[in-house]
């Protein structure tokens, strides 16, 4: 039982360095803006009350959720679509690679003329620069279906929504899933891109409101709050995509003994 | 039940144009397993291909049981060369077998039976629950050939399926293809370029040209319905018959290499 130690070991060995040295150097620091982190730490939980976490976590996370869930349905569908028909494809790639260009943080004040400051414009944001990575990986996925796959599928008669369901999207799944993994930072970013615009509440708020403020030990604890929920964003969407993707990892190990 | 008549196919692409196949005439009686032999790169994918409704040939007709063959017809299964990208690595072996069955009106009571007799057939009834990269290449390609019995073909077509496997897997699975087809009647058309396995497997052999292709010559095999490796092999009537598709696959060989061209203008 010693392997699974060394791993817990080898994981938890960087992070702890590292804030043992934040530690050791902010230690005693009387710079307002460099609070020593032994202040940051035990401003946190008074920060982060119950009613902190109701009022800025929880709707910065379901606009993350709304935005992300909106930009993965939407990719998935445009891209099977773009990546099945070359015709649309010649017609569209030009554009894709235009609109996917374009910073998307510079949307925020362009979804504000016509959504407002609410919510619908912090979904509109996330989902529009989320949308960019989902598409083109799965076109890319969708077009590499392998030959061989595709005439073994027609052979057999399965064809529209069955070939779809069962030959195409597993098929492209790793890619897509590549796809969804840089939404998913792309999405945080945007998340608190939106909210230090035009907000009345969420996490990219909260930092921008303590700095405001001259809470700094304040803005901190957000800054560190963040980093932890892209964290735990990644473990569970790590976690999904072994599920979904079981097939993937095993055959990629098995060619790799072979 | 195949009837293939002046079979002919053209491909054309960048100012190039290729006739892998030239003019091909043949048929497949009913419960008739015909080995189809030729030198390598002779077209014979592309054969197959058209008699599966895979592609469309340029001219000439291929009939299914008095039905022209437009796209892919339902009373046929194929069984392809490359076991590893025909199977697909994100459903297990049960499942494998059972999605084309899906595409049938069929319940899932019958289903489930068809994929149970079938996958007992090739001998890997245990096997449904694995995915297909946790096999050998041998028995994955078993798994593919389940997978086309339990679709109840009344035409089987194999495309060098036992290319790309070891000897001794392949001398088994010519075997299961030989009580496969004496047990279920199914009509098989077997391409390879193994001289050996074409007279080995076939109760006739239908022996092609090089490139463009044409049927040079065919006959019954006539050796005993009951074969087996060891003494099949060493029969005088098999030795004669390999001599005879070796001497035409030889001469199919020189001719095409002394042939002029005439297929390929040159780039405009």
């Amino acid at each position: 039982m010693r392997r699974p130690l060394l791993r817990i070991v080898l994981v938890f060995a960087l992070p702890a360095v590292l804030v043992g040295v934040w530690w050791a150097a902010s230690a005693g620091s009387e710079d307002v803006y460099w609070p020593p982190l032994g202040t940051i730490l035990r401003t946190f939980p008074e920060v982060w009350t119950g009613e902190r976490w109701r009022g800025d976590v929880l709707p910065s996370v379901l606009r993350l959720a709304a935005g992300y869930a909106l930009a993965a349905v939407a990719g998935v569908a445009l891209g099977t679509l773009v990546g099945s028909r070359r015709r649309v494809r010649a017609v569209c790639e030009p554009v894709v690679e235009f609109l996917r260009a374009v910073p998307p943080p510079v949307l925020v004040p362009v979804i504000m003329l016509f959504a407002g400051i609410g919510d619908t414009m912090k979904i509109l944001v996330i989902a529009g620069g989320c949308v960019w990575p989902v598409l083109l990986n799965t076109v890319e996925g969708v077009r590499a279906v392998d030959p061989v796959m595709a005439e073994t599928a027609r052979s057999y008669g399965i064809t529209g929504v069955a070939r779809l369901r069962d030959v195409v999207l597993p098929s492209a799944g790793p890619q897509i899933f590549a796809g969804l993994r840089q939404a998913l930072s792309i999405g945080i970013i945007l998340m608190v891109i939106s909210e230090m615009f035009a907000a009345s509440n969420g996490l990219g708020f909260a930092v921008v409101q303590f700095q405001r403020s001259f809470a700094i030990p304040g803005m901190w604890t957000g800054i560190l709050l963040l980093g932890l929920l892209g964290f735990v964003l990644s473990v569970l969407f790590q976690l999904v995509e072994r599920r979904v993707l079981g097939w993937y990892h095993g055959l990629r190990d098995a060619s790799r003994r072979s | 039940m195949l009837d293939v008549r002046g079979l002919r196919k053209v491909y054309e692409g960048s100012g190039r144009r290729t006739e892998a196949v030239r003019d091909l005439t043949f048929t497949v009686g009913a419960g008739e397993l015909v080995c189809l032999v030729g030198p390598s790169g002779c077209g014979k994918t592309t054969l197959l291909k058209c008699v599966g409704g895979l592609l469309a040939p340029t001219a000439g007709e291929v009939s299914l049981a008095g039905r022209r063959v437009e796209g892919p017809p339902p009373g046929l299964a194929f069984v392809f060369q490359e076991y590893g990208r025909s199977l697909f690595p994100w459903m297990r072996v049960g499942d494998n077998v059972e999605l084309p069955l899906k595409q049938k009106d069929m319940g899932r009571a019958r289903r489930r039976e068809l994929v149970a007799d079938a996958l007992a057939s090739v001998g890997l009834a245990d096997a449904a629950g694995a995915y297909p990269w946790q096999l050998s290449g041998g028995m994955q390609q078993r798994v593919a050939i389940a997978r086309a019995l339990a679709y109840e073909p009344e035409v089987l077509l194999m495309d060098e399926p036992f290319a790309a496997v070891d000897a001794q897997t392949r001398a088994d699975l010519e075997d299961l293809v030989r009580r496969l087809w004496r047990e279920r009647g199914i009509t098989v058309l077997f391409v390879t370029h193994d001289i050996d396995e074409a007279v080995y497997l076939g109760e006739r052999v239908i022996v092609l040209s090089a490139s463009p292709t044409v049927v040079r010559e065919q006959f019954e095999v006539g050796l005993p319905a009951e074969r087996d490796q060891v003494h099949t092999r060493v029969a005088p009537r098999f030795a004669e018959l390999r001599t005879r598709v070796y001497e035409q696959i030889r001469a199919a060989k020189r001719e095409a290499s002394g042939a002029v061209r005439k297929d390929t203008p040159p780039l405009r």
